[in-house]
Protein backbone atom coordinates (compact mmCIF):
# COMPACT_ATOMS: atom_id res chain seq x y z
CA UNK A 1 0.00 0.00 0.00
CA UNK A 2 1.05 3.29 -0.86
CA UNK A 3 2.79 5.70 1.45
CA UNK A 4 0.70 8.73 2.62
CA UNK A 5 1.73 11.96 2.47
CA UNK A 6 1.37 14.90 4.85
CA UNK A 7 -0.78 17.07 2.60
CA UNK A 8 -2.94 13.33 2.85
CA UNK A 9 -2.91 13.18 6.41
CA UNK A 10 -3.92 16.81 7.24
CA UNK A 11 -7.00 16.07 4.79
CA UNK A 12 -7.71 13.50 7.08
CA UNK A 13 -7.06 14.62 9.88
CA UNK A 14 -9.30 17.97 9.25
CA UNK A 15 -12.08 15.87 7.48
CA UNK A 16 -12.24 14.40 11.25
CA UNK A 17 -12.00 17.70 12.84
CA UNK A 18 -15.11 19.07 10.40
CA UNK A 19 -17.37 15.57 10.86
CA UNK A 20 -16.72 15.77 14.59
CA UNK A 21 -17.73 19.40 15.13
CA UNK A 22 -20.80 18.70 12.50
CA UNK A 23 -22.10 16.42 14.40
CA UNK A 24 -21.68 17.73 17.75
CA UNK A 25 -24.14 20.80 16.35
CA UNK A 26 -26.11 18.70 14.12
CA UNK A 27 -27.46 16.48 16.76
CA UNK A 28 -28.69 18.79 19.04
CA UNK A 29 -30.33 20.53 16.30
CA UNK A 30 -31.61 17.39 14.39
CA UNK A 31 -33.55 16.53 17.41
CA UNK A 32 -35.39 19.87 18.34
CA UNK A 33 -36.34 19.54 14.85
CA UNK A 34 -37.44 16.03 15.16
CA UNK A 35 -39.55 16.21 18.14
CA UNK A 36 -41.05 19.24 16.35
CA UNK A 37 -41.92 17.04 13.51
CA UNK A 38 -42.76 14.08 15.20
CA UNK A 39 -44.93 15.92 18.07
CA UNK A 40 -45.49 18.82 17.11
CA UNK A 41 -48.76 20.54 15.44
CA UNK A 42 -48.50 23.94 13.52
CA UNK A 43 -49.16 25.88 10.62
CA UNK A 44 -46.19 24.97 7.90
CA UNK A 45 -45.24 21.81 9.12
CA UNK A 46 -44.76 20.01 5.60
CA UNK A 47 -42.88 23.01 4.67
CA UNK A 48 -40.24 23.01 7.85
CA UNK A 49 -39.81 19.38 6.59
CA UNK A 50 -39.80 20.20 2.70
CA UNK A 51 -36.84 22.93 3.55
CA UNK A 52 -34.53 20.50 5.78
CA UNK A 53 -34.88 17.85 3.26
CA UNK A 54 -33.73 20.13 0.22
CA UNK A 55 -30.39 19.58 0.76
CA UNK A 56 -31.05 16.05 -0.29
CA UNK A 57 -32.50 16.44 -3.75
CA UNK A 58 -30.70 20.10 -4.09
CA UNK A 59 -27.60 20.01 -6.25
CA UNK A 60 -24.63 19.89 -3.78
CA UNK A 61 -23.18 22.60 -5.29
CA UNK A 62 -26.17 25.03 -5.19
CA UNK A 63 -26.94 24.33 -1.58
CA UNK A 64 -22.92 25.24 -1.08
CA UNK A 65 -23.98 28.55 -3.27
CA UNK A 66 -26.64 29.63 -1.22
CA UNK A 67 -24.90 29.50 1.77
CA UNK A 68 -21.98 31.81 0.65
CA UNK A 69 -24.78 34.02 -0.10
CA UNK A 70 -26.39 34.12 2.65
CA UNK A 71 -23.53 33.01 4.99
CA UNK A 72 -20.51 34.57 2.94
CA UNK A 73 -18.57 37.87 4.08
CA UNK A 74 -21.24 40.27 1.57
CA UNK A 75 -24.29 38.25 2.43
CA UNK A 76 -27.05 39.28 4.96
CA UNK A 77 -26.25 36.68 7.61
CA UNK A 78 -22.40 36.45 6.83
CA UNK A 79 -21.95 40.04 7.06
CA UNK A 80 -24.16 40.51 10.05
CA UNK A 81 -21.82 37.91 11.89
CA UNK A 82 -18.84 39.34 11.12
CA UNK A 83 -20.04 43.02 11.76
CA UNK A 84 -20.98 42.00 15.36
CA UNK A 85 -19.15 38.97 16.33
CA UNK A 86 -16.88 38.60 14.39
CA UNK A 87 -17.79 35.42 13.20
CA UNK A 88 -16.83 34.49 9.91
CA UNK A 89 -17.44 30.86 7.74
CA UNK A 90 -16.34 31.75 4.20
CA UNK A 91 -12.93 30.07 3.11
CA UNK A 92 -13.07 28.70 6.66
CA UNK A 93 -13.10 25.12 8.27
CA UNK A 94 -16.04 26.52 10.26
CA UNK A 95 -17.47 26.63 7.13
CA UNK A 96 -16.88 23.75 6.05
CA UNK A 97 -18.87 22.28 9.14
CA UNK A 98 -21.47 24.84 8.39
CA UNK A 99 -21.66 22.93 4.71
CA UNK A 100 -21.14 19.18 6.22
CA UNK A 101 -24.23 20.02 9.11
CA UNK A 102 -26.73 21.58 6.48
CA UNK A 103 -25.88 18.54 4.06
CA UNK A 104 -26.13 16.02 7.09
CA UNK A 105 -29.52 17.22 9.15
CA UNK A 106 -31.89 15.56 6.87
CA UNK A 107 -30.77 12.21 7.45
CA UNK A 108 -30.01 12.69 11.27
CA UNK A 109 -33.42 14.16 11.80
CA UNK A 110 -34.94 11.84 10.00
CA UNK A 111 -33.47 8.78 12.48
CA UNK A 112 -34.25 10.73 14.95
CA UNK A 113 -37.36 11.80 13.97
CA UNK A 114 -38.48 7.87 13.54
CA UNK A 115 -37.49 7.09 16.74
CA UNK A 116 -39.37 9.74 18.62
CA UNK A 117 -42.00 8.18 16.88
CA UNK A 118 -41.95 5.12 17.67
CA UNK A 119 -41.96 6.23 21.90
CA UNK A 120 -45.24 5.43 22.58
CA UNK A 121 -47.17 8.32 23.26
CA UNK A 122 -48.92 7.06 25.83
CA UNK A 123 -45.51 6.41 28.14
CA UNK A 124 -45.35 10.06 27.94
CA UNK A 125 -49.04 10.69 29.37
CA UNK A 126 -48.15 8.47 32.58
CA UNK A 127 -45.14 10.44 33.06
CA UNK A 128 -47.37 13.40 33.26
CA UNK A 129 -49.88 12.19 35.35
CA UNK A 130 -47.04 11.53 37.92
CA UNK A 131 -45.99 15.73 37.97
CA UNK A 132 -43.12 15.57 35.19
CA UNK A 133 -43.75 18.38 32.60
CA UNK A 134 -43.34 18.24 29.04
CA UNK A 135 -39.61 19.74 29.35
CA UNK A 136 -38.82 16.99 32.28
CA UNK A 137 -40.80 14.24 30.39
CA UNK A 138 -38.36 14.98 27.33
CA UNK A 139 -35.98 14.67 28.78
CA UNK A 140 -36.28 11.88 31.31
CA UNK A 141 -38.92 9.26 28.81
CA UNK A 142 -38.59 10.77 25.16
CA UNK A 143 -34.84 11.33 24.98
CA UNK A 144 -33.75 8.00 26.57
CA UNK A 145 -36.22 6.10 24.92
CA UNK A 146 -34.99 7.44 21.38
CA UNK A 147 -31.32 6.94 22.18
CA UNK A 148 -31.08 4.58 19.67
CA UNK A 149 -32.21 6.43 16.85
CA UNK A 150 -29.67 9.44 18.21
CA UNK A 151 -27.02 7.47 18.29
CA UNK A 152 -27.80 5.71 14.55
CA UNK A 153 -28.76 9.90 13.63
CA UNK A 154 -24.93 10.54 14.34
CA UNK A 155 -23.04 7.87 13.38
CA UNK A 156 -24.66 8.38 9.57
CA UNK A 157 -24.47 12.20 9.93
CA UNK A 158 -20.81 11.57 10.82
CA UNK A 159 -20.68 10.00 7.88
CA UNK A 160 -22.39 11.91 5.49
CA UNK A 161 -20.11 14.95 7.05
CA UNK A 162 -16.87 12.98 6.69
CA UNK A 163 -17.52 12.45 3.13
CA UNK A 164 -19.37 16.23 2.05
CA UNK A 165 -17.72 17.61 -1.16
CA UNK A 166 -20.12 19.38 -3.44
CA UNK A 167 -21.38 21.83 -0.82
CA UNK A 168 -18.17 22.22 0.94
CA UNK A 169 -15.89 22.91 -2.39
CA UNK A 170 -18.84 25.71 -3.30
CA UNK A 171 -19.06 27.45 0.17
CA UNK A 172 -15.46 27.55 1.51
CA UNK A 173 -13.28 26.28 -1.24
CA UNK A 174 -10.52 23.94 -1.38
CA UNK A 175 -7.33 25.54 0.91
CA UNK A 176 -5.00 23.17 1.76
CA UNK A 177 -4.76 22.63 5.32
CA UNK A 178 -7.98 25.31 5.78
CA UNK A 179 -10.48 24.25 3.50
CA UNK A 180 -9.34 20.53 1.69
CA UNK A 181 -10.91 17.90 3.34
CA UNK A 182 -10.48 13.93 2.09
CA UNK A 183 -13.00 14.36 -0.75
CA UNK A 184 -11.31 17.34 -1.89
CA UNK A 185 -7.91 16.74 -2.13
CA UNK A 186 -9.20 13.58 -4.00
CA UNK A 187 -10.48 15.73 -6.34
CA UNK A 188 -7.51 17.47 -6.39
CA UNK A 189 -5.68 14.39 -6.47
CA UNK A 190 -7.04 13.14 -9.36
CA UNK A 191 -7.07 16.01 -11.58
CA UNK A 192 -3.07 16.66 -11.65
CA UNK A 193 -1.04 14.54 -13.59
CA UNK A 194 0.51 11.23 -11.25
CA UNK A 195 -1.73 11.56 -8.60
CA UNK A 196 -3.86 8.93 -9.22
CA UNK A 197 -1.88 6.85 -6.25
CA UNK A 198 -3.18 9.21 -3.68
CA UNK A 199 -6.59 9.62 -4.99
CA UNK A 200 -6.80 5.88 -5.23
CA UNK A 201 -5.30 5.69 -1.03
CA UNK A 202 -7.44 8.36 -0.07
CA UNK A 203 -10.52 7.26 -1.94
CA UNK A 204 -10.12 3.37 -0.35
CA UNK A 205 -9.50 5.43 3.47
CA UNK A 206 -12.64 7.41 2.23
CA UNK A 207 -14.79 4.03 1.90
CA UNK A 208 -13.36 2.22 4.74
CA UNK A 209 -14.09 5.24 7.00
CA UNK A 210 -17.63 5.59 5.68
CA UNK A 211 -18.18 1.79 6.18
CA UNK A 212 -16.79 1.62 9.86
CA UNK A 213 -19.11 4.43 10.21
CA UNK A 214 -22.57 2.78 9.28
CA UNK A 215 -21.49 -0.61 10.93
CA UNK A 216 -21.00 1.69 14.06
CA UNK A 217 -24.59 3.01 13.29
CA UNK A 218 -25.79 -0.05 12.89
CA UNK A 219 -24.00 -2.05 16.01
CA UNK A 220 -25.25 0.83 18.17
CA UNK A 221 -28.34 1.64 17.23
CA UNK A 222 -28.81 -2.60 17.87
CA UNK A 223 -26.75 -2.33 21.21
CA UNK A 224 -29.21 0.51 22.58
CA UNK A 225 -32.24 -1.50 21.73
CA UNK A 226 -30.96 -4.38 23.31
CA UNK A 227 -30.60 -2.67 26.91
CA UNK A 228 -33.45 -1.31 26.84
CA UNK A 229 -35.80 -4.67 26.03
CA UNK B 1 -64.60 15.38 48.21
CA UNK B 2 -64.98 15.14 44.11
CA UNK B 3 -67.62 16.44 42.25
CA UNK B 4 -67.37 15.83 38.37
CA UNK B 5 -69.15 18.08 35.61
CA UNK B 6 -68.38 16.80 32.05
CA UNK B 7 -69.61 18.49 29.25
CA UNK B 8 -67.34 17.20 25.87
CA UNK B 9 -67.65 16.32 22.56
CA UNK B 10 -65.52 13.08 21.28
CA UNK B 11 -65.57 12.94 17.74
CA UNK B 12 -68.92 11.49 17.34
CA UNK B 13 -69.43 10.77 20.65
CA UNK B 14 -70.25 13.01 23.63
CA UNK B 15 -70.42 12.94 27.63
CA UNK B 16 -72.70 14.75 29.62
CA UNK B 17 -72.75 13.64 33.12
CA UNK B 18 -72.10 14.90 36.81
CA UNK B 19 -71.53 12.99 39.62
CA UNK B 20 -69.78 13.31 42.95
CA UNK B 21 -67.74 10.65 45.47
CA UNK B 22 -66.87 10.76 48.83
CA UNK B 23 -63.99 8.78 50.63
CA UNK B 24 -63.29 5.30 49.44
CA UNK B 25 -63.89 3.89 46.00
CA UNK B 26 -66.78 5.49 43.87
CA UNK B 27 -66.64 2.87 40.25
CA UNK B 28 -67.53 3.71 37.22
CA UNK B 29 -69.48 0.88 35.66
CA UNK B 30 -71.01 0.11 32.54
CA UNK B 31 -70.66 -1.71 29.25
CA UNK B 32 -67.64 -0.84 26.97
CA UNK B 33 -68.31 1.98 24.75
CA UNK B 34 -70.20 4.06 27.76
CA UNK B 35 -68.04 6.73 28.22
CA UNK B 36 -65.99 5.50 31.39
CA UNK B 37 -62.75 5.71 30.19
CA UNK B 38 -62.87 9.11 28.45
CA UNK B 39 -64.26 10.32 31.99
CA UNK B 40 -60.69 9.28 33.75
CA UNK B 41 -58.59 11.01 30.76
CA UNK B 42 -61.11 14.00 31.60
CA UNK B 43 -60.19 13.89 35.34
CA UNK B 44 -56.89 13.24 34.51
CA UNK B 45 -56.58 16.44 32.49
CA UNK B 46 -55.52 14.21 29.28
CA UNK B 47 -58.51 15.82 27.71
CA UNK B 48 -59.71 19.22 27.40
CA UNK B 49 -63.98 20.20 28.90
CA UNK B 50 -66.10 21.66 26.64
CA UNK B 51 -67.78 22.93 29.64
CA UNK B 52 -68.32 21.82 33.15
CA UNK B 53 -65.99 21.61 36.19
CA UNK B 54 -64.22 19.50 37.76
CA UNK B 55 -63.31 19.69 41.67
CA UNK B 56 -60.95 17.41 43.62
CA UNK B 57 -60.64 17.89 47.44
CA UNK B 58 -61.81 21.17 47.23
CA UNK B 59 -59.36 22.23 44.48
CA UNK B 60 -60.60 23.31 41.15
CA UNK B 61 -59.09 20.97 38.17
CA UNK B 62 -60.87 22.23 35.73
CA UNK B 63 -63.58 24.89 34.90
CA UNK B 64 -65.53 26.67 32.14
CA UNK B 65 -62.59 26.67 29.70
CA UNK B 66 -59.82 26.84 32.06
CA UNK B 67 -57.25 23.51 32.21
CA UNK B 68 -54.70 22.78 34.68
CA UNK B 69 -52.57 20.20 32.71
CA UNK B 70 -52.41 16.85 34.15
CA UNK B 71 -49.28 17.43 35.28
CA UNK B 72 -50.20 19.77 37.98
CA UNK B 73 -52.95 18.43 39.35
CA UNK B 74 -51.59 15.50 41.05
CA UNK B 75 -53.84 12.62 40.25
CA UNK B 76 -52.46 9.44 40.08
CA UNK B 77 -53.87 7.10 37.23
CA UNK B 78 -53.55 3.53 36.71
CA UNK B 79 -53.76 2.24 33.67
CA UNK B 80 -54.94 -1.00 32.09
CA UNK B 81 -51.58 -1.40 30.83
CA UNK B 82 -48.92 -0.99 33.28
CA UNK B 83 -47.06 2.22 31.37
CA UNK B 84 -43.89 1.50 33.23
CA UNK B 85 -40.80 3.82 32.17
CA UNK B 86 -39.34 0.72 30.48
CA UNK B 87 -35.66 2.33 30.52
CA UNK B 88 -35.78 2.51 34.36
CA UNK B 89 -35.30 0.10 36.69
CA UNK B 90 -38.69 -0.79 38.88
CA UNK B 91 -37.02 1.55 42.28
CA UNK B 92 -36.56 4.74 39.64
CA UNK B 93 -40.08 3.71 37.96
CA UNK B 94 -41.47 4.01 41.94
CA UNK B 95 -39.72 7.11 42.85
CA UNK B 96 -40.42 8.37 39.37
CA UNK B 97 -43.70 10.37 40.56
CA UNK B 98 -42.01 11.65 44.11
CA UNK B 99 -39.31 13.23 41.90
CA UNK B 100 -41.98 16.13 41.38
CA UNK B 101 -44.10 16.42 44.18
CA UNK B 102 -43.67 19.30 46.85
CA UNK B 103 -41.60 17.52 50.26
CA UNK B 104 -44.85 18.77 52.17
CA UNK B 105 -47.20 16.75 49.97
CA UNK B 106 -45.03 13.80 50.00
CA UNK B 107 -47.41 12.11 52.65
CA UNK B 108 -47.01 8.40 51.19
CA UNK B 109 -43.66 6.81 52.60
CA UNK B 110 -42.09 4.25 50.35
CA UNK B 111 -41.83 1.51 52.76
CA UNK B 112 -45.64 0.93 53.66
CA UNK B 113 -46.36 0.68 49.85
CA UNK B 114 -43.30 -1.55 48.79
CA UNK B 115 -44.23 -3.98 51.71
CA UNK B 116 -48.21 -3.51 51.17
CA UNK B 117 -47.98 -4.52 47.40
CA UNK B 118 -45.11 -7.20 47.66
CA UNK B 119 -42.42 -5.50 45.46
CA UNK B 120 -39.09 -5.49 47.31
CA UNK B 121 -37.35 -8.04 45.69
CA UNK B 122 -38.39 -6.61 42.17
CA UNK B 123 -36.65 -3.01 42.99
CA UNK B 124 -33.56 -4.08 40.85
CA UNK B 125 -35.52 -5.32 38.11
CA UNK B 126 -36.63 -3.46 34.32
CA UNK B 127 -39.77 -3.87 33.35
CA UNK B 128 -39.44 -5.73 31.35
CA UNK B 129 -38.62 -8.44 33.38
CA UNK B 130 -41.49 -8.32 35.12
CA UNK B 131 -44.90 -10.83 35.21
CA UNK B 132 -48.14 -8.76 34.23
CA UNK B 133 -48.85 -9.19 37.55
CA UNK B 134 -45.71 -7.94 38.84
CA UNK B 135 -45.81 -5.07 36.39
CA UNK B 136 -49.60 -3.66 37.76
CA UNK B 137 -48.87 -4.04 41.20
CA UNK B 138 -45.63 -1.77 40.64
CA UNK B 139 -47.81 0.79 38.63
CA UNK B 140 -50.01 1.01 41.63
CA UNK B 141 -46.92 1.74 43.90
CA UNK B 142 -45.69 4.52 41.57
CA UNK B 143 -49.20 6.33 41.08
CA UNK B 144 -49.44 5.86 44.79
CA UNK B 145 -46.11 7.35 45.72
CA UNK B 146 -46.23 10.10 44.18
CA UNK B 147 -48.79 11.06 47.04
CA UNK B 148 -51.98 12.08 44.88
CA UNK B 149 -55.41 13.80 45.74
CA UNK B 150 -56.86 11.14 44.22
CA UNK B 151 -56.12 7.97 42.14
CA UNK B 152 -57.65 7.31 39.07
CA UNK B 153 -57.86 3.17 38.12
CA UNK B 154 -58.86 2.47 34.15
CA UNK B 155 -60.02 -1.39 34.66
CA UNK B 156 -56.85 -1.97 36.44
CA UNK B 157 -57.05 -5.94 36.01
CA UNK B 158 -58.44 -6.24 32.97
CA UNK B 159 -55.59 -6.96 31.27
CA UNK B 160 -54.82 -9.90 33.99
CA UNK B 161 -55.73 -13.33 33.98
CA UNK B 162 -57.91 -14.63 36.91
CA UNK B 163 -55.35 -15.83 39.38
CA UNK B 164 -53.45 -12.67 39.42
CA UNK B 165 -56.64 -10.84 39.61
CA UNK B 166 -57.47 -12.40 42.48
CA UNK B 167 -54.15 -11.58 44.06
CA UNK B 168 -54.18 -7.77 43.15
CA UNK B 169 -57.80 -7.03 44.21
CA UNK B 170 -57.56 -7.30 48.08
CA UNK B 171 -54.37 -5.47 48.03
CA UNK B 172 -56.09 -2.57 46.31
CA UNK B 173 -58.66 -3.02 49.08
CA UNK B 174 -55.89 -2.63 51.12
CA UNK B 175 -54.61 0.37 49.78
CA UNK B 176 -57.40 2.25 49.74
CA UNK B 177 -57.87 1.29 53.55
CA UNK B 178 -54.50 2.05 54.42
CA UNK B 179 -53.38 4.92 52.83
CA UNK B 180 -56.60 6.91 53.16
CA UNK B 181 -56.96 7.81 49.24
CA UNK B 182 -60.51 8.35 47.06
CA UNK B 183 -60.41 6.40 44.43
CA UNK B 184 -62.13 6.44 41.05
CA UNK B 185 -62.33 3.05 39.55
CA UNK B 186 -63.61 2.03 36.35
CA UNK B 187 -64.85 -2.05 35.78
CA UNK B 188 -67.44 -3.15 34.01
CA UNK B 189 -66.46 -6.37 36.52
CA UNK B 190 -69.35 -6.55 39.06
CA UNK B 191 -67.32 -8.37 41.46
CA UNK B 192 -64.63 -5.83 41.62
CA UNK B 193 -67.29 -2.87 41.64
CA UNK B 194 -69.53 -4.35 44.25
CA UNK B 195 -66.31 -5.99 46.61
CA UNK B 196 -64.31 -2.11 46.14
CA UNK B 197 -66.69 0.54 45.74
CA UNK B 198 -68.66 2.40 48.69
CA UNK B 199 -70.55 4.04 45.45
CA UNK B 200 -71.88 2.77 41.97
CA UNK B 201 -72.25 4.93 39.26
CA UNK B 202 -73.64 3.46 36.40
CA UNK B 203 -72.75 4.76 32.68
CA UNK B 204 -74.48 4.48 29.81
CA UNK B 205 -73.97 6.22 25.96
CA UNK B 206 -71.81 9.39 28.07
CA UNK B 207 -74.70 9.96 30.73
CA UNK B 208 -75.35 8.26 34.05
CA UNK B 209 -77.59 5.91 34.07
CA UNK B 210 -78.37 5.30 37.72
CA UNK B 211 -76.02 6.13 40.56
CA UNK B 212 -75.62 4.66 44.57
CA UNK B 213 -74.54 1.68 46.70
CA UNK B 214 -73.68 -1.42 45.06
CA UNK B 215 -76.65 -3.28 46.64
CA UNK B 216 -78.88 -0.94 45.04
CA UNK B 217 -77.75 -0.43 41.95
CA UNK B 218 -77.05 -3.85 41.13
CA UNK B 219 -80.08 -4.87 42.48
CA UNK B 220 -82.18 -2.69 40.03
CA UNK B 221 -81.18 -4.53 37.09
CA UNK B 222 -83.91 -5.07 34.45
CA UNK B 223 -82.94 -8.28 32.76
CA UNK B 224 -83.27 -10.98 35.71
CA UNK B 225 -79.93 -12.11 34.58
CA UNK B 226 -78.24 -9.01 35.75
CA UNK B 227 -80.19 -8.83 38.93
CA UNK B 228 -77.48 -9.40 41.71
CA UNK B 229 -77.80 -8.75 45.33
CA UNK B 230 -74.57 -7.79 47.41
CA UNK B 231 -75.11 -9.40 51.29
CA UNK B 232 -72.92 -8.50 53.68
CA UNK B 233 -71.53 -10.75 56.52
CA UNK B 234 -68.48 -12.01 58.36
CA UNK B 235 -66.39 -15.11 57.58
CA UNK B 236 -66.82 -17.93 59.94
CA UNK B 237 -65.03 -20.69 61.10
CA UNK B 238 -64.53 -23.57 57.63
CA UNK B 239 -65.85 -26.72 57.66
CA UNK B 240 -62.72 -28.62 56.63
CA UNK B 241 -64.03 -31.55 55.82
CA UNK B 242 -65.91 -30.30 53.11
CA UNK B 243 -63.83 -27.42 52.12
CA UNK B 244 -66.84 -25.02 52.70
CA UNK B 245 -66.77 -21.58 54.31
CA UNK B 246 -69.83 -19.61 55.98
CA UNK B 247 -70.55 -16.02 55.75
CA UNK B 248 -72.43 -15.23 58.95
CA UNK B 249 -75.46 -12.64 58.26
CA UNK B 250 -78.02 -11.67 60.61
CA UNK B 251 -80.48 -13.95 58.15
CA UNK B 252 -78.19 -17.56 58.36
CA UNK B 253 -75.25 -18.40 56.85
CA UNK B 254 -74.37 -18.37 53.35
CA UNK B 255 -72.23 -21.32 52.59
CA UNK B 256 -69.52 -20.91 50.00
CA UNK B 257 -66.93 -23.42 48.18
CA UNK B 258 -63.78 -23.62 49.66
CA UNK B 259 -61.42 -21.75 52.19
CA UNK B 260 -62.36 -18.51 52.01
CA UNK B 261 -59.93 -16.77 54.48
CA UNK B 262 -59.62 -15.78 58.13
CA UNK B 263 -62.17 -16.15 60.33
CA UNK B 264 -64.09 -12.91 61.28
CA UNK B 265 -63.29 -10.72 58.02
CA UNK B 266 -66.10 -9.12 56.88
CA UNK B 267 -67.29 -9.47 53.06
CA UNK B 268 -69.86 -9.42 50.34
CA UNK B 269 -71.19 -12.45 49.00
CA UNK B 270 -72.76 -11.61 45.48
CA UNK B 271 -76.01 -13.21 44.22
CA UNK B 272 -77.78 -13.70 41.18
CA UNK B 273 -81.27 -13.41 41.82
CA UNK B 274 -81.73 -16.41 39.21
CA UNK B 275 -79.54 -18.08 42.05
CA UNK B 276 -82.34 -18.13 44.36
CA UNK B 277 -85.68 -19.99 45.38
CA UNK B 278 -88.35 -19.01 47.51
CA UNK B 279 -89.93 -21.39 50.17
CA UNK B 280 -92.93 -20.98 52.96
CA UNK B 281 -91.41 -23.20 55.22
CA UNK B 282 -88.00 -24.07 56.15
CA UNK B 283 -87.01 -26.98 54.06
CA UNK B 284 -86.23 -30.47 54.68
CA UNK B 285 -84.66 -32.69 52.35
CA UNK B 286 -82.96 -30.49 49.80
CA UNK B 287 -79.33 -30.29 48.65
CA UNK B 288 -79.39 -26.86 49.54
CA UNK B 289 -77.70 -25.58 53.21
CA UNK B 290 -77.98 -21.97 52.58
CA UNK B 291 -81.49 -20.66 53.89
CA UNK B 292 -82.06 -17.06 54.73
CA UNK B 293 -85.15 -15.79 56.60
CA UNK B 294 -86.46 -12.78 55.86
CA UNK B 295 -89.79 -10.91 54.28
CA UNK B 296 -91.37 -9.60 51.21
CA UNK B 297 -90.95 -6.21 50.44
CA UNK B 298 -92.13 -6.35 47.43
CA UNK B 299 -92.96 -8.09 44.12
CA UNK B 300 -92.37 -6.34 40.49
CA UNK B 301 -92.19 -7.65 37.11
CA UNK B 302 -95.69 -7.05 35.75
CA UNK B 303 -97.44 -9.36 33.61
CA UNK B 304 -94.19 -11.07 32.02
CA UNK B 305 -93.64 -14.65 32.93
CA UNK B 306 -91.02 -14.07 35.63
CA UNK B 307 -91.14 -11.29 37.85
CA UNK B 308 -88.61 -9.77 40.79
CA UNK B 309 -89.25 -10.73 44.47
CA UNK B 310 -87.86 -8.17 46.42
CA UNK B 311 -86.31 -9.73 50.18
CA UNK B 312 -85.63 -7.99 53.47
CA UNK B 313 -83.98 -10.31 54.99
CA UNK B 314 -83.38 -9.95 58.30
CA UNK B 315 -80.59 -8.20 59.82
CA UNK B 316 -81.28 -5.37 56.64
CA UNK B 317 -80.00 -6.40 53.97
CA UNK B 318 -81.89 -6.64 50.90
CA UNK B 319 -82.36 -9.99 48.19
CA UNK B 320 -83.83 -10.75 45.05
CA UNK B 321 -85.04 -13.28 43.82
CA UNK B 322 -86.09 -14.40 40.07
CA UNK B 323 -89.13 -16.41 40.15
CA UNK B 324 -92.09 -17.55 37.65
CA UNK B 325 -95.15 -15.13 38.03
CA UNK B 326 -97.51 -18.18 38.50
CA UNK B 327 -95.07 -19.58 41.77
CA UNK B 328 -95.82 -16.08 43.27
CA UNK B 329 -99.16 -16.42 42.70
CA UNK B 330 -99.64 -19.77 43.93
CA UNK B 331 -97.11 -19.14 47.23
CA UNK B 332 -99.33 -15.80 47.78
CA UNK B 333 -95.89 -14.06 47.82
CA UNK B 334 -97.24 -10.64 48.85
CA UNK B 335 -95.52 -8.01 51.00
CA UNK B 336 -95.38 -8.97 54.55
CA UNK B 337 -95.03 -12.69 53.67
CA UNK B 338 -92.65 -14.76 55.87
CA UNK B 339 -90.56 -16.71 53.31
CA UNK B 340 -87.29 -18.34 53.30
CA UNK B 341 -84.89 -17.74 50.67
CA UNK B 342 -83.16 -21.04 49.55
CA UNK B 343 -79.43 -20.15 47.67
CA UNK B 344 -77.22 -22.96 46.20
CA UNK B 345 -73.59 -22.91 47.49
CA UNK B 346 -72.47 -24.35 44.32
CA UNK B 347 -74.03 -21.25 42.16
CA UNK B 348 -71.84 -18.76 44.43
CA UNK B 349 -68.70 -17.75 43.07
CA UNK B 350 -66.04 -17.46 45.99
CA UNK B 351 -63.80 -15.34 44.37
CA UNK B 352 -64.80 -11.92 44.79
CA UNK B 353 -65.88 -12.25 48.22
Amino acid sequence: MPELSPAAWSAIALSFKVAAVATLWGVPVATALALLLARGHFPGKALLDGIIHLPLVLPPVVTGYALLLLLGRKGPIGAFLDQQFGIVFAFRWTGAVVAAVVMALPIIVRAIRLSIEAVDVRLEQASGTLGAGRLATFFLVTLPLSLPGILAGATLGFAKALGEFGATITFVSNIPGETRTIASAIYTASQTPDGDAEALTLSAVAAVLGLAALVASELLARRARGALS
Amino acid sequence: MIDVDIRQRLGDFSLDLRFSGGAGVTALFGPSGSGKSSVIKAIAGLTRLDAGRIVVGGTVLANDGRHTPPHRRRIGVVFQEARLLPHLSVRSNLRYGRLFTPRAERRIAEEPVIDTLGIGHLLARRPATLSGGEQQRVALGRALLASPRLLLMDEPLAALDEARRREILPLIETLRDEFAIPIVYVSHAVEEVARLAAKVVVLDAGKVAREGSPADVFRAATDRFEIISVVAGRLGAPDHDFRLTPVETAAGPIWLNGLAGPVGRPVRVLVHATDVALSLARPDGLSIRTVLSGTVAGVSGGDGPTVTVDLALEGGDRLAASVTRRSAVELDLTPGRSVFALVKAAALDERPV
